[in-house]
């Protein structure tokens, strides 16, 4: 496999940079990773995943669709679409990554999302294998392997260099555009560290999670399950878990009038929210227990039901680290299974 | 101390005091508690937990659950004493419905400071003699309790409960803390400055809207961020305007009647110092009419539903601090 | 230190007055002939106290780069104390437009009473001048409202 010295991490950056636009997670002050564009001298992070997931880069949490623009009884309709700049997210981790193919099932699927398209066609993810996974991890339940992510291209560290190979034509494109910086490498050490990361993945608290008694056939069972109301009732009716969540895909349309025209953009929605899919003769669900019940039904049940059996989430822990309430996903899977 | 309450909500479960009990529940990990609501004894044994991190203030669920049928007792630290007490001025609970114990307060941990010192695979955490022992996935680590409380509890300003019908453990003072030192500090800086700082803080917000939720003083039944007919409804910050405007409002919403318990900041999944703007309303307050600690009583009126003939013009604003 | 007057910048200027004391002022001033700059937009409201903070940062928004709020002097309000209330709103909301870096000057409160058409006039002088110098406001401005 082709690698490169951890040290020379800059080099590659820069080589990569010159040429495109490059996004690597760094550390804030405050702790948490976040994705940033690369400028010369910024440091990898080396924190397990970014606080916000790498949604954002192809579905961002807001985006105009169109501009109307009114003089006089004219009205003229903008098309404020533009073809995205070449880009590359790198250290994409195998959950999020995964997230990808859960959205692209959404988005590119007919009639296909033009805005989404246009980035995901130019961008490349370039991932990157987890050594230290968390115990608020569980992307082994939904048959993810952190130690060897999915992408265009992965990484992998064995603690000296980092090693890279393709998945794919872009990927490969990605690193025939840096090969000048690669050399051939012995991956035995390299062996030694997945194995190693695969025996802690095996040992974490939620290793034993299985998605066994979910999935497309069981809405009766569950939908009409007792146990909604008690996890439910503590709910803040916040949007946390559907802003970090790397696969919630749920968004609204807006008309935002500036006084000499009108935006229209899209943004992000919480089925969390009162306002949810609010329709002309009001809301379809009115209490908190209904919206609670909508993300996790939506996540284990109806997406399956629609897309072959694939489940709405990837594990990434993200919601059971950030709900204000700690009320999560994997709660409400042990609390609601019925074997 | 959890046995000492769970026996306690035994008992007044049993001699029919009252009908239900609202504490914490155990989670998945050492960290993430769930408030709760606990009906028999067995859940109660089976799932009651009050440890170093059950720090959520339960006051607000009060709110709904006081309005239920039957008497429910409720757990509350002296900082949620506060809480409830200005819920129970401004009407939105039902005093008589409510059974309170008085329980010690914090300081309780914060999991992601231990997180952000690169600890990780947390399993348990322990408390032995204000070191914390945190048995991790990768081996055991430790750090200075003190370096991994929450926020809130650093800048405590009250150990007294102000609303109680019995008491667990012994009563405690106000404190004399130092709150304010960090609205200080930004008062002394140059507009410029302060405008960078909130600038790269509030642009991190995604309008999760957690802050507004689990605030006790936001109990508003239609949010008029929430409202499409308000004309400012919004999902999401579409722009740094948005952001502004969500958070001066949600903090002057809540002026006069925020008791500092710093709910806000704690849930801010991008930690960002809420509480800041609810001080700089109660410091302005109180230096500007008086002092005032909303929650410490039920009847006396708020700063902003009371006013004096002599009172200072908006001009004070210009006239003081660094531009 | 740079002087830089902005001497060609036409301030938006909106201007919430009370529809007892400081609107008949304004009609006053009008009456009188007395000068006042046409940056400044008057909105009525039906006492000082209805301006609620959202009014102000959504005139910000909107594109204003002053907002200036008028009404009857403290202990002539027509509802008796709405006035009292506004001063304390206004005074805690412009501490916390302070506080958050946005430029004191952008912000004003004066009591302007129904006999003082030429306090109006000077007032809004003073205020579009004092606008004027600070720029377009950009610290608390939403960038889809501005023109192109």
């Amino acid at each position: 496999m082709l690698k490169i010295s951890l040290d020379k991490l800059d080099k590659l950056f820069e080589a990569i940079s010159a040429s495109q636009t490059l996004y690597i997670p760094v550390d804030r002050e405050d702790g948490a990773a976040e994705y940033k564009k690369y400028e010369n001298g910024m440091k990898l992070s080396s924190a397990l995943n970014t606080l916000r997931s790498a949604k954002d880069f192809f579905f961002p949490q807001t985006e105009n669709l169109v501009d109307f623009k009114m003089e006089g009884q004219n009205i003229e309709v903008i098309d404020v679409r533009e073809e995205s700049e070449d880009f590359v997210i790198f250290g994409v981790r195998a959950c999020d990554a995964r997230s990808f193919t859960i959205l692209d099932k959404v988005f590119l699927a007919e009639p296909v999302d033009s805005y989404y398209k246009n980035r995901r066609d130019h961008g490349t993810v370039v991932t990157m294998a987890c050594t230290r996974p968390t115990e608020t991890c569980f992307c082994g339940t939904f048959g993810i392997d952190a130690a060897a992510p999915e992408g265009d291209a992965a990484c992998y560290s064995d603690g000296e260099s980092l090693f890279i190979e393709a998945h794919n034509e872009k990927g490969q494109k990605f690193i025939d555009s840096i090969s000048s910086l690669l050399e051939d490498g012995d991956t035995a050490k390299l062996e030694a560290v997945r194995a190693k990361t695969r025996e802690i993945l095996k040992k974490l608290p939620l290793a034993n999670l299985t998605t066994d008694n979910f999935g497309g056939d069981k809405l009766n069972e569950y939908f009409n399950s007792d146990k909604w109301g008690e996890l439910s009732e503590s709910c803040l009716g916040c949007g946390t878990c559907t802003f970090v969540c790397p696969t919630c895909q749920c968004y609204d349309i807006k008309d935002f009038n500036t006084g000499h025209g009108i935006k229209r953009f899209r943004c992000w929605d919480s089925c969390m929210y009162s306002d949810f899919t609010k329709m002309a003769h009001g809301n379809p669900r009115l209490t908190q227990l209904e919206r609670f019940r909508q993300r996790f039904m939506h996540k284990l049940v109806y997406f399956p039901a629609n897309n072959n059996g694939e489940f709405g989430c990837v594990g990434c822990g993200r919601c059971l680290a950030k709900c204000p309430i700690s009320m999560n996903i994997v709660k409400v899977m042990k609390a609601l299974e019925v074997k | 101390m959890q046995e000492a309450m769970i026996n306690k909500a035994k008992q007044l479960l049993a001699d029919g005091t009252v009908d239900r009990v609202i504490g914490w529940k155990r989670g998945e990990f050492a960290y993430d508690i769930t408030p709760a609501v606990f009906e028999t004894a067995e859940e109660l044994e089976k799932e009651f937990v009050f440890d170093d991190f059950t720090a959520a203030n339960v006051s607000k669920y009060l709110v709904k659950e006081s309005k239920k049928e039957g008497k429910i007792l409720a757990f509350l630290k002296p900082c949620d004493t506060y809480s409830f007490n200005q819920l129970t001025k401004e009407h939105r609970v039902v005093r008589e419905n409510v059974y309170i114990v008085g329980i010690p307060g914090g300081p309780k941990l914060d999991a992601e400071k231990i997180k952000a010192k690169g600890i990780t695979g947390i399993l348990g955490v322990k408390n032995e003699n204000y070191t914390l022992k945190i048995d991790t996935v990768y081996g055991e680590e430790t750090m200075p309790f003190y370096e991994a409380i929450l926020d809130k509890c650093a800048t405590c300003k009250s150990k007294k409960h102000v609303v109680y019908d019995e008491l667990i453990g012994d009563e405690g003072e106000v404190l004399d803390s130092n709150r304010f030192d960090m609205v200080e500090k930004l008062e002394n800086m140059t507009a410029q400055e302060r405008y960078d700082f909130w600038r790269g803080e509030l642009s991190k917000c995604i309008r999760c809207n957690a802050c507004r939720n689990v605030c006790p003083a936001c109990t508003c039944e239609k949010c008029v961020f929430d409202n499409p007919n308000s004309g400012v409804e919004n999902k999401a910050p579409a722009d740094s305007f948005e952001e502004n405007m969500f958070h001066i409002i949600r903090a002057f919403h809540v002026a006069g009647r925020c008791t500092d318990c710093g709910e806000c900041s704690r849930v801010c999944p991008q930690h960002i110092p809420l509480h800041l703007l609810n001080r700089k309303f109660i410091k302005d307050i109180n230096s500007l009419y008086g002092e005032y600690q909303a929650g410490e009583d039920t009847t006396s009126r708020a700063p902003l539903n009371d006013y004096k003939q002599d009172d200072c013009e908006t001009t004070v604003v210009h006239e003081r601090g660094v531009e | 230190m740079q002087v830089n007057d902005n001497k060609d910048f036409q301030p938006l200027i909106v201007a919430f007055c009370c529809n007892w004391c400081s609107y008949a002022g304004a009609d006053l001033s009008g009456t009188n002939r007395l000068n006042y700059p046409t940056n400044v937009k008057i909105i009525r409201v039906p006492c000082s106290c209805r301006v609620n903070p959202m009014f102000i940062l959504r005139a910000f928004q909107r594109g204003a780069d002053g907002v200036i709020l008028c009404g009857c002097h403290p202990g002539d309000c027509h509802y008796t104390s709405g006035n009292y209330f506004t001063r304390r709103r206004m005074t805690l909301l412009f501490s916390m437009l302070d506080f958050l870096g946005i430029e004191r000057d952008r912000t004003r409160v004066e009591w302007v009473s129904a006999a003082e058409g030429a306090k109006f006039a000077a007032t809004m002088n003073e205020f579009t001048e004092a606008v004027r110098k600070l720029g377009p406001n950009r610290r608390l401005e939403d960038l889809r409202c501005r023109k192109q």
